[in-house]
């Protein structure tokens, strides 16, 4: 039990790690998708099997795809604006 | 504020807060171990209620009011998403454009997924109570779920599905029905949200009193609200058009 602890406290490190070191936000929708999953791992091992329910389906699901869709709103914004300046 | 008092107000609230950190994380019991003074208190409460599923016996019953917040806040932040995003002035709405690039096995998995993730979610909403789960947990997996149709390459399709207005409602509705389920324990046991139905027996869809009651409350709640959040990003992203940027091709 205390290894697999100690393991999946390794792997939510490093994704969490890995979520730090990206940059691009579109890409850090993914690597935060991939913690989420690591979170979930841990609560489950955890024995909260209710909190690695919505640790999962929210943070590998809902908030990557928000992060995505608001990523992608304010680019289209930006975009607008440069070609408003251009003009 | 200039830059240094900023940073001086900001290393004196850090300060006070690893300070309480420090003295919380000495006086915590030490982790792992067999005793734990809170799970004393709520199992014999979850179980004389009847509710197999202590958590959901910690969440919809015994601090059941806790849960009435968040689910506030969850109806927030839908109302905020919905003022930050509306169509701006300059902006109008326009057909989507039809986009065929999704690959054949995607469509296929999604397609697949689809029908298994909304039972899925359905299974998690109603059986709260008794396995883990609940509302929260089903509503987020119902609301995921249905984006399939958009990942397998449909968005007129996923727009059909989800008219945005019912689905205001719904969210509204949702919040509404936890708050009466609440009102009407104020009313005949002289408490907000005492469980005042029967509580059954063991293992039954049909026990737990309020509980499963609460936690399809929250789940059609929480469901919409995704829902509605989602889709206000993607219309946002999709159909709306600045003027003068309409002969652009969207992504």
């Amino acid at each position: 039990m205390t290894v697999l602890v100690a393991l999946s406290l390794t792997l939510v490190a490093i994704a969490g790690g890995a979520v730090v070191l990206t940059e691009n936000p579109e890409r850090q929708a993914v690597t935060y998708s991939l913690l989420g999953l690591a979170l979930g791992v841990l609560f489950l091992v955890l024995q909260a099997p209710d909190v690695a329910l919505s640790q999962v389906a929210v943070g590998a699901a809902v908030m990557p795809m928000m992060i995505l869709l608001a990523v992608r709103t304010m680019r289209k914004d930006q975009r607008q604006r440069r070609d408003e300046e251009d003009s | 504020m200039s830059r240094r008092v900023r940073l001086v107000v900001f290393l004196v609230g850090a300060g006070a807060v690893a300070a309480l950190f420090a003295v919380a994380f000495l006086a915590m019991p030490p982790f792992g171990r067999t005793q734990h003074l809170y799970r004393d208190l709520a199992v014999p409460a979850a179980v004389q209620h009847v509710t197999a599923n202590v958590v959901s016996s910690v969440n919809f019953d015994q601090r059941g009011v806790d849960t009435f917040g968040e689910e506030t806040i969850l109806i927030a932040s839908v109302a905020g998403a919905a003022a930050l995003l509306r169509p701006a002035k300059e902006e109008t709405e326009r057909r989507p454009p039809d986009t065929g690039r999704t690959l054949e096995a995607t469509r296929l998995v999604g397609y697949l997924m689809l029908p298994v993730t909304l039972i899925i979610g359905v299974d998690v909403v109603l059986h709260g109570h008794l396995t883990p789960g609940g509302g929260f947990q089903g509503g987020v997996v119902l609301a995921t779920g249905l984006h399939l149709l958009y990942v397998a390459g449909s968005y007129p399709a996923l727009d059909r599905l989800r008219p945005l207005e019912v689905f205001n409602i719904l969210d509204g509705l949702g919040a509404a029905a936890f708050a009466a389920i609440g009102i009407a324990g104020l009313a005949f046991a002289g408490s907000f949200l005492t469980n005042i139905m029967g509580f059954g027996s063991f293992g039954q869809l049909l026990s737990a009193g309020t509980v499963p009651v609460l936690n399809v409350a929250v789940g059609l709640e929480v469901y919409a609200g995704i829902v509605a959040i989602l889709a206000k990003f993607l219309r946002q992203d999709i159909t709306v058009v600045s003027h003068g940027d309409a002969q652009e091709d969207s992504e």
